[in-house]
């Protein structure tokens, strides 16, 4: 790896930590009433702190240690201690992939929370977390880009060769906390009054920002996946860039049609399903893919988050599952059909659209079946051991005293 | 004396206080509130789903005059916040006991 390749993935790391704090904690706390902002921003951060430690610890040796078990990658690389941080052959130490990794491992279980804010004891959060990054994350991720079961390299013959392609985490990112997050709303239940009698945001001025946040962020995050400075990289962000833009126009267009005013909330969210859908195939597909995948994302996830309200009957509080989980499948399977060279893209090699299809689903249902009862399991023991679901009392006086002692806005 | 208390629609505070600004009150307190009334609320719509607002924001004005001009300035009040509309508001006038200007410690009409 050159110089100018460290810099860029070391710029990439920033700018995905970005979207996490302050880019996601702020598009989540606009969109939850004034009494549980403090308790939304104080989750991402003790998320992305928690997750940080144990990924030195741990996650980062589950998801990418060299264990020739294709499940997970062993324990080998626990602690960090065997990686080199000036290896004497002169190549690019491990650590620089350590760190850019870290912040997709701290972002996911910070996106599941969207499903369970405002009625969720604080404890919950970070011992679910915890415990689902280190045993639902870390593996997937190996899985998918550590030469796992889902890899090129699967001992399974029909993913042998060919392998999810998944440049960003359309699997191992948007699938895996959607899936989560349906399960976490379902055991939690819903919140005092869902559907018709629940508060609407508080701030959407904080969405906005917090989602223009991302969409920046989101440059590093699908730029950075390449693991280089190179054309591939300058792809990713181009159409990342325009899967955003092209679901802001359709979202803003749909809920015109639908409900006669476009929303700045539309708006934004729009863009982040833009994002989730693109980030699986920003590295194959080129702009015209890209801007397909973003229209139709736009018009589909606003549907989908009718759909998990009306037909599932779930408080998925702020469209996790509608929005990252639909994105993310919607990406995933659509990158055979959209990386084809006369539409710009890479390419799929030897492998037919067809081919490349059966794998994608394959991957999506392997890794949604696995989060599902994987988080149902972890649901329970974690409920067990501190409680899940905050006292009616807490939750009618708000999250942000109960929980922590503060309150975001005295007027006084 | 006596104590008009308005409720009226938020876009409108700036015309009740040139009108009775005009009519030489010299002071008011204004609060944000909520309430319903005939206008009962409005619907607000995120990410597709709608939402009952029950509560509508209005501005509270809190005007004391002497009681011989009370009608008048109701009045005037009426006359700058009417749109003909439902939801312009209310205004109530009550008796007042007494009035202290703090500064001067002035007492009744003279702390107006």
């Amino acid at each position: 790896m050159s110089t100018p390749d460290i810099a860029w993935l070391l710029t990439a790391t920033a700018l995905v930590l970005f979207m996490t704090l302050p880019g996601l904690a702020l598009f989540y706390g606009g969109l939850v009433r004034a009494k549980n902002i403090l308790s939304v921003l104080m989750q991402c951060m003790a998320i992305a702190a928690v997750i940080s430690v144990l990924w030195v610890f741990v996650g980062y040796s589950v998801a990418f240690g060299d264990s020739p078990n294709p499940f997970w990658g062993g324990v080998g690389k626990a602690m960090l201690t065997s990686i080199e941080r000036s290896p004497a052959d002169g190549s690019t130490t491990e650590l620089l992939t350590v760190l850019f990794q870290m912040t997709f491992a701290i972002i996911t279980p910070a996106l599941i929370i969207g499903a369970i804010v405002e009625r969720v004891r604080f404890s919950f959060v970070i011992m679910f977390s915890a415990l689902w990054m280190i045993l639902v994350y870390a593996p997937v991720a190996h899985w998918v880009w550590g030469g796992g079961i889902l890899s090129s390299d699967s001992p399974w013959g029909f993913m042998a060769g060919i392998g999810v392609q998944d440049l960003a985490g359309g699997v191992v990112v948007h699938v895996t906390a959607g899936v989560a997050a349906l399960v976490l709303a379902a055991m939690l239940g819903a919140r005092p009054g869902f559907p018709s009698g629940v508060r609407p945001p508080h701030q959407p001025a904080l969405v906005m920002i917090g989602a223009a946040m991302l969409w920046v962020g989101w440059f590093g995050f699908n730029g950075g996946s390449p693991g280089a400075a190179n054309n591939d990289a300058v792809s990713a962000v181009l159409v990342t860039h325009l899967s955003a833009a092209a679901a802001c126009v359709t979202w803003s267009l749909w809920e015109r049609i639908r409900f006669g005013k476009p929303s700045l909330i539309g708006i934004a969210t729009g863009m982040v399903a833009g994002l989730a859908s693109i980030t699986p195939a920003s590295g194959h597909v080129g702009p015209m893919g890209a801007l397909i995948i973003g229209a139709v994302a736009g018009v589909l996830c606003q549907e989908m988050i009718n759909f998990v309200k009306h037909a599932f009957k779930l408080d998925d509080s702020l469209d996790v599952f509608a929005v990252h989980g639909v994105g993310g499948i919607w990406g995933t399977l659509m990158l055979p059909f959209l990386a084809a060279e006369t539409l710009g893209g890479a390419g799929l090699g030897d492998v037919s659209a067809v081919e490349q299809f059966v794998v994608q689903l394959a991957g999506v249902l392997i890794v949604g079946a696995f989060t599902l009862v994987a988080t149902l399991i972890l649901v329970v023991i974690c409920r067990a051991a501190v409680g899940m679901r905050s006292s009616e009392e807490d939750i009618t006086e708000g999250l942000d005293l109960s929980d922590h002692g503060e309150r975001a806005y005295d007027f006084t | 004396m006596k104590m008009i208390v308005a409720v009226i629609r938020p876009h409108s505070l700036d015309a009740v206080r040139t009108a009775v600004g005009e009519m030489g009150v010299e002071g008011m307190t204004v609060t944000e509130v909520k309430g319903y009334g005939r206008q009962k609320g409005h619907t607000e719509i995120y990410r597709g789903a709608e939402y009952q607002i029950d509560f509508v924001p209005k501005l509270r004005v809190e005007i004391a005059v002497a009681g011989d001009r009370a009608s008048a300035i109701v009045d005037a009040i009426a006359g700058a916040t009417r749109t003909g509309k439902i939801g312009d508001g209310k205004i109530f006038v009550m008796g007042l006991d007494d009035v202290v200007r703090v500064r001067t410690a002035e007492h009744g009409v003279d702390a107006l």
